[in-house]
């Protein structure tokens, strides 16, 4: 590698203002922490009592309190139903299988019951977030996780919701319900969520 | 869906925190080298004559960059004569040694508590001195110096421009806490920039090297601020519906691609780089376009899943058809255009596995450069000769290096905290 060698002959003095101004600006400048509000991960529930049992962890009897809950809201303005465990209004996640972008007939109930109460409550707003499992890069399953929150909506279309209630975000893989590397995991973290806008 | 609305601009002051200017984060980076180049250059290292007395160890800091370097190995320096000069016993004792060059310097106090630095590197088998330079500098500007010097020895010796005087951002993670860290490039003096109890991805340095534009879910969505890590000052890009990520600067820093739901589906938009101006460059709200790269010629890389599978695609930021760029395998992604123009890094699938390739344009040749199992995120150093990626080792995510040809490789591992999403900064200005 001698040959690479490019000759210097001279002793260089290079002490410039210009010189000093790059080194001070690899040292001396002053950073910040940008502060950012914490917030809460949205509300779910665990898919063992929202998945594939969701029929048989219902309560009886409280099926159809999505269909006779009035108008009544509660202090943040939200209808109590929206968190009351007997009321389909409390089931919140969609479960996907792996590549899938199809809202399965598990939770047709669960959207339906939404779709309904968006109709009869106007000034109702949802996000629907969309989640993948940790296979694939970061950027793509925010974009796959984003195909998944426009399918729920989608069906709540068809169902007749005015589309402005409801916005679609993806939280890609980054927000896993389940932080473990196994199938089961994945299955967790393939879903999506829906939160009343107030929540 | 709605149309975009023009996004007025959100500049966010926090002098409060001008308290936790230089705060240390926690997390530091410790860098194992893991694999060297083929053919190394042995180069001695003295002691700077004075160095001992003063702050930081200059030539401690010279060797660890250029064994970093891959391409470079350190001679033992035990027990060399003491001196800043070029000497006739410093030649004998470097030969016998068999070192191909020698760094000698001096560092001596001066006024108002500055410090003269020398430094010679020397041409061993001609007897000849290949640079000489003198810095004045402060206590506090003795480490960015040997960074200095280390940047001139390796340019000397390989005809590259060094990038020991660049920094790294990349995003940490500790229990439910995110991150987002600024770091000299050998994991030094690392300081957290933004934190958030929500994920944080994508940082991308401005070519000026003091904005950084990321994507934060703060605001329980995908969002891009851009953040001048100089001041603190912060700005929310877009503001519209659904997802703003992936964001990429044009070589001049006046514009940001990015990746946007705000019309259904993900495509890509081009937004000025205070926010205003945005503008709609891929139309098939069917496909996904995403994680695009603004390459030095000018064209936009990005992956899109618009032919099945997701591959590499290049399109004019003025619009047009895109054309396909990767061919081999059944995914392709996140594409970085090395900024000589001539190659790109990407993610590609192997089976179950994401291991880093490196495409030649001229002879669409690709090099498979990692192993995998999950290498995702990777980043170019300015000089091309190193790409940066996220890991995972031994359960934990890690940041790993390997050079452009593959055999120099590096693993920045942080005790504590799992890190990725590595963004290396362009060279100083």
């Amino acid at each position: 590698m001698q040959q690479s060698f490019v000759k210097r002959s001279l002793w260089a003095s290079v002490v410039t203002a210009g010189a000093l101004a790059l080194l001070a600006g690899c040292s001396s400048t002053p950073e910040q922490a940008a502060p950012v509000e914490n917030r809460t991960a949205t509300t779910t529930q665990p898919p063992s009592t929202q998945g594939l049992q969701q029929g048989a962890t219902t309560s009886p009897g409280a099926v159809t309190s999505a269909g006779t809950v009035g108008q009544a809201t509660d202090a943040s303005g939200l209808d109590p139903a929206l968190r009351d465990p007997s009321s389909p209004l409390s089931k919140r996640s969609i479960f996907f299988d792996y590549d899938s972008f199809v809202v399965k007939d598990d939770y047709k109930a669960t959207v339906e019951a939404h779709a309904a109460y968006l109709k009869r409550t106007p000034r109702a707003r949802i996000v629907v977030e969309g989640n993948t499992d940790e296979r694939g890069s970061r950027e793509y399953n925010l974009a796959l996780g984003q195909k998944r929150s426009e399918a729920v909506k989608r069906v709540m279309a068809l169902l007749g919701v005015n589309e402005a209630q409801v916005e679609t975000v993806s939280f890609g893989e980054e927000k896993p319900r389940n932080s473990a590397s196994t199938e089961s995991a994945f299955a967790e973290n393939r879903r999506a969520d829906i939160r009343y806008v107030g929540e | 869906m709605q149309p975009h609305q023009p996004s007025f601009l959100r500049t966010l002051f926090f002098s409060a925190l001008l308290l936790l200017a230089c705060a240390r984060a926690e997390a530091q980076l410790t860098i194992d080298i893991v694999g060297v180049g083929a053919q190394q250059i042995p180069v001695v290292t003295s002691e700077f004559v004075g160095e001992a007395k003063n702050a930081e160890l200059l030539s401690s800091v010279i060797q660890a960059n250029l064994a970093r370097s891959g391409v470079i190995k350190n001679v033992p320096n035990a027990g060399l004569p003491r001196t800043a000069e070029a000497t006739a016993e410093g030649y004998a004792a470097y030969a016998t040694r068999n070192a191909d060059a020698a760094v000698v310097g001096s560092v001596t106090p001066s006024a108002n508590g500055q410090f003269q630095v020398t430094f010679r590197l020397l041409d061993v088998p001609k007897r000849t001195q290949l640079a000489g330079l003198v810095y004045n500098v402060s206590a506090a500007e003795m480490r960015a110096t040997a960074h200095r010097i280390s940047d001139v020895i390796y340019e000397k010796l390989t005809g590259d421009r060094g990038v020991f005087s660049t920094r790294l951002a990349y995003v940490s993670k500790t229990g439910p806490r995110f991150q987002l860290i600024v770091a000299d490039s050998d994991g030094v003096n690392a300081i957290s920039i933004v934190s958030s109890n929500e994920p944080i991805i994508s940082p991308a340095w401005a070519p000026d090297g003091v904005r950084l534009a990321y994507v934060s879910f703060e605001n329980r969505k995908p969002s891009i601020y851009v953040q001048n890590v100089s001041t603190g000052t912060r700005q929310l890009l877009v503001n519209a519906r659904g997802n703003q990520s992936a964001p990429a600067w044009s070589p001049d820093g006046r514009s940001i691609v990015f990746a946007s739901s705000q019309a259904g589906g993900t495509q890509l938009f081009i937004v000025g780089a205070d926010g205003t101006g945005s503008r709609r460059l891929t139309t098939n709200a069917n496909v996904i376009d995403t994680a695009p790269n603004w390459a030095s010629d000018g064209k936009i890389y990005f992956m899109s899943d618009r032919g099945g599978s997701p591959q590499v695609y290049r399109i004019d930021p003025n619009g047009g058809n895109a054309e396909r760029v990767t061919f081999e395998g059944g995914e392709n992604a996140n594409p970085k255009v090395a900024a000589d123009g001539k190659s790109m890094v990407f993610v590609k699938r192997e089976g179950s596995r994401y291991a880093l390739a490196i495409q030649d344009f001229a002879s669409r040749q690709v090099q498979v450069l990692t192993q995998g199992p999950v290498d995702e995120s990777p980043s170019f150093a300015p000089n091309g000769k190193l790409i940066v990626y996220a890991s995972i080792y031994n359960g934990r995510g890690v940041l790993a290096a390997v050079s452009a040809d593959g055999r120099v490789k590096q693993r920045l591992a942080s005790s504590g905290a799992d890190v990725r999403e590595p963004a290396w900064g362009p060279l100083p200005r």
